[in-house]
């Protein structure tokens, strides 16, 4: 089937040949990291993970959302999402494997990156963060293929496909919860020793995922001849806002606890990051900006009329998405490092060669992405006559 | 058979490609080099094991003193004939390179031949190289 | 070019590990084999100084200001290769000194008596009884021997970090670059480490294995004693005993074998 990302117009290759430059552009850059170490980023002895880390936490949760055009599927048989569950399953696979190329990307000495399965550590969270998102990695591959490939000869998939379909669902959430486990295990960390954290880390993603599948949705039905469909779109829309307003709740539960226990070592950080420390405050800005963007978006979609009509609804999904991603890629992992352990403040700002490497990855990511939208959508083409047989698989 | 041609082509170049270390180094093999032992070594006489299993194995014994000496803090040896040695590679005199002082002279020379390039200097501080006598 | 040759060996060593290191195996192995020739042994040295649980207490009462600490710093430092890196977010410290509000960030009052409030305090890892960063590390590379001693295997550290995020007292450095332009005078007695391993006080676990005491208990003039917190007749029981002593953070449960006496 990858044959048919061979084939396309001249727009399909401008915007691979794009990708590939951001690509080279940011290998060179990794291969100076390589040299020199990672001094070559805006992380310090206080702030030791900083851009790569939170990109990874934040598409992790993307990985994760994809989860949310699978399960009304299988568990509910809601049959309008058939048609975009392959949607679903490869944005899993492209943002998983940007997950996997920041972590390496992060890694001080990444020839030594095997010592994690050849000194096996059941007791590090980071291990576990390993096989899971390695197994749903392999869990979404497997299952978009053989789903698409039958699909395509308009076959059912091979039987022992279903069981490895519930397990990914139940996959999903795991990856978000080991990830959120990384941080608020660790003691002496204020701001993520928290327990929302992981219900936190899934409502946001089961937000910002369903969201960006809206807006691929949209991209798709304007650039391609398949269309993704009015009904999915809107369900997609109903996912999303109640992940965001729980996201939100979630959020302010965080801040009444921490502002009415009034314990220094929770509420410096988010003191910090919404209002400055010591007069350091890089982020505030970003995070007013987040809670606003991500306000908006809740008003925007709650009410019928601004979510069903898809402009407003594009709209809404863009603003939701970037204050997801401020408020994860940006607030979530410096916020914790600041102030330190000794409550001194270092603030963090990304280097030029990192956002240069970050944007390498996500160049990387939208090529995998790329690739699979367009075999999947080229497939959904070929037999668009038998759309609606479709649903019986 | 379509694009006959191209594919042979294609072949003969990935072949040059894939067999371009032989031909290119043809005629300049080199013997293996031996490496020179210190005087300090060769009054010595008696390594850690026997020369044979040094040569073919000295990776491995380093890499298993170090777990020793980092891990379980066991940092003498008693060889076989009942000599003992200070498990280190670089500090003090009866570490490996207390006896062996010179890198170059010792590491390198293989090294070098086999083009490996162990990272054990990136840490470990090699003994000042001592000025090469004239014979 | 080095770096992937590098990645080579690390793939060629794996792959010999299941048939190469066999020999070498049964050379250690301690049962069986031949009757002429005694199989070769490893152990500790005679003269090392050995404890069930390492300790360690600073009295405080007998500094008075930065430059009683300075000596102590600097002799830590020197022994083991520490770099002074041009910019500061590289800083790599395995002792240092802070403020008291810094350093007991839960004992903190604005009313605390001025010779404590101005007293710089020296910092270090704890070598922790339950250590966060140990549990954290998806390696083993860092550890706690059987002595209570957490060191780091540098040959084994990925440079993930999560050791640094674990660590509550803030202890653990990383090499954000090559260290070694910036060592000042080498000691040969040590190795320097490598850029993308992370690095902390090691308790002198080199010294204690010849039989000498840490170098910041040498430098310290008497203000910094160690000794094995197990055994009732130690100095540092001694001390504890007679004497009011605090530690950092004890809240977290990690327990800390560093003991301040204010």
């Amino acid at each position: 089937m990858l044959e048919l990302a061979l084939k396309g117009d001249k727009k399909y290759w401008g915007w691979i040949i794009a990708l590939l430059a951001f690509i080279g552009v940011g290998f060179a850059v990794y291969l100076k990291q390589l040299d020199f170490g990672l001094g070559i980023t805006g992380m310090s002895r206080d702030v030791s993970w900083g851009f790569y880390i939170a990109q990874f936490t934040f598409l992790v949760g993307v990985a994760a959302g994809g989860v949310m055009v699978v399960l009304p599927k299988y568990l509910h048989d809601y049959k309008a999402f058939g048609k975009i569950t392959i949607l679903g399953e490869f944005l899993a696979i492209a943002a998983v494997t940007m997950c996997l190329l920041f972590i390496i990307a992060d890694l001080g000495q990444p020839m030594r990156a095997f010592n994690v399965i050849l000194y096996p550590t059941p007791g590090s969270v980071l291990f576990w963060d390993m096989i899971v998102l390695n197994g749903y990695l392999f869990l979404n591959i497997v299952i978009g293929w053989n789903v698409l490939e039958a699909e395509r000869n308009n076959i059912h998939y091979p039987k022992w496909v279903k069981p490895l379909i519930f397990t990914s669902i139940v996959w999903a959430p795991a990856i978000h919860t080991v990830t959120a486990f990384l941080y608020c295990g660790l003691p002496g960390r204020g701001f993520w020793l928290t327990a929302i954290l992981a219900p936190r880390f899934l409502a946001s993603a089961f937000a910002a995922g369903p969201a960006l599948l809206i807006l691929l949705c949209l991209i798709i039905r304007k650039v391609t001849k398949f269309d993704p469909g009015k009904e999915q779109i809107q369900s997609l829309a109903k996912i999303v806002t109640y992940a965001i307003i729980l996201n939100m709740f979630f959020f302010l539960c965080e801040v009444f606890v921490v502002f009415y226990s009034r314990i220094p070592s929770h509420m410096s950080h988010l003191q910090y990051l919404f209002f400055g420390l010591h007069g350091h405050g890089a982020l505030v800005p970003w995070m007013w900006t987040a809670m606003i963007f991500m306000g908006t978006s809740i008003v925007l979609l709650v009410i019928p009329a601004t979510r069903k009509h898809e402009g407003v609804l594009a709209f809404s999904c863009v603003i939701l998405f970037i204050g997801a991603w401020i408020d994860k890629g940006l607030g979530m992992i410096s916020g914790g490092f600041v102030p330190n352990p000794l409550h001194h403040v270092t603030e963090y700002v990304p280097t030029i060669p990192e956002i240069l490497i970050t944007l390498g990855i996500y160049a990387i990511g939208l090529l995998v992405l790329t690739i699979l939208f367009k075999v999947a959508v080229n497939v959904k083409e070929e037999v668009g006559g038998l759309k609606d047989s479709c649903e019986s698989c | 058979m379509y694009d006959k041609n191209k594919i042979v082509a294609g072949l003969v170049i990935f072949i040059a490609i894939v067999t371009f270390p032989f031909w290119y180094n043809l005629g300049n093999a080199s013997s293996a080099p031996e490496p020179k032992l210190s005087e300090k070594a060769k009054v010595a006489k008696e390594c850690v094991m026997p020369k044979e299993s040094i040569k073919s194995e000295h990776m491995q014994v380093l890499d298993l003193w170090r777990d020793t000496v980092v891990r379980d803090a066991n940092r003498i040896y008693k060889s076989g004939s009942g000599k003992t040695f200070n498990m280190s590679l670089s500090t003090g005199e009866e570490s490996c390179m207390g006896c062996h002082e010179s890198k170059a002279e010792f590491c390198d020379k293989c090294h070098n031949y086999a083009s490996v390039n162990p990272y054990c200097w990136d840490c470990h501080i090699a003994p000042k190289e001592k000025p090469k006598e004239n014979k | 070019m080095e770096n992937s040759r590098r990645s080579f060996l690390k793939v060629a060593g794996i792959t010999a590990l299941g048939v190469g290191t066999k020999p070498v195996l049964n050379v250690f192995a301690s049962s069986g084999g031949h009757v002429e020739e005694p199989k070769p042994e490893v152990s500790k040295n005679e003269k090392a100084l050995t404890a069930k649980k390492w300790g360690m207490v600073i009295d405080t009462r007998k500094f008075h200001s930065a430059e009683d600490l300075e000596p102590i710093i600097d002799a830590c430092h020197k022994i083991h290769n520490i770099p002074e890196l041009p910019e500061p977010r590289h800083k790599i410290m395995w002792l240092w000194e802070d403020e008291y509000k810094h350093v007991f960030t839960h004992r903190e009052h604005e009313l605390v008596n001025d010779r404590i409030k101005h007293l710089p305090f020296l910092v270090l890892c704890n070598h922790c009884e339950k250590p966060a960063c140990v549990r954290a590390c998806p390696t083993k590379a860092t550890f706690k021997r059987d002595d209570g001693i957490v060191l780091m295997d540098f040959h084994r550290c990925i440079g993930c970090r999560f050791c640094m995020a674990a660590c509550p007292y803030g202890s653990r450095s990383f090499n954000f670059r090559d260290p070694r332009p910036f060592i000042k005078e080498e000691n040969k007695e040590f190795p320097t480490r490598m850029k993308g391993v992370v690095e902390k006080c090691n308790f002198c676990a080199e010294r204690l294995a010849v039989g000498k005491l840490p170098a910041c208990v040498e430098a310290s003039n008497g203000a910094i004693t160690v000794g094995d917190l197990d055994d009732p007749e130690s100095e540092v029981r001694e001390l504890l005993r007679t004497n009011y002593t605090i530690r950092r953070k004890p809240d977290l449960g990690a327990g800390p074998s560093v003991y301040y006496i204010v």
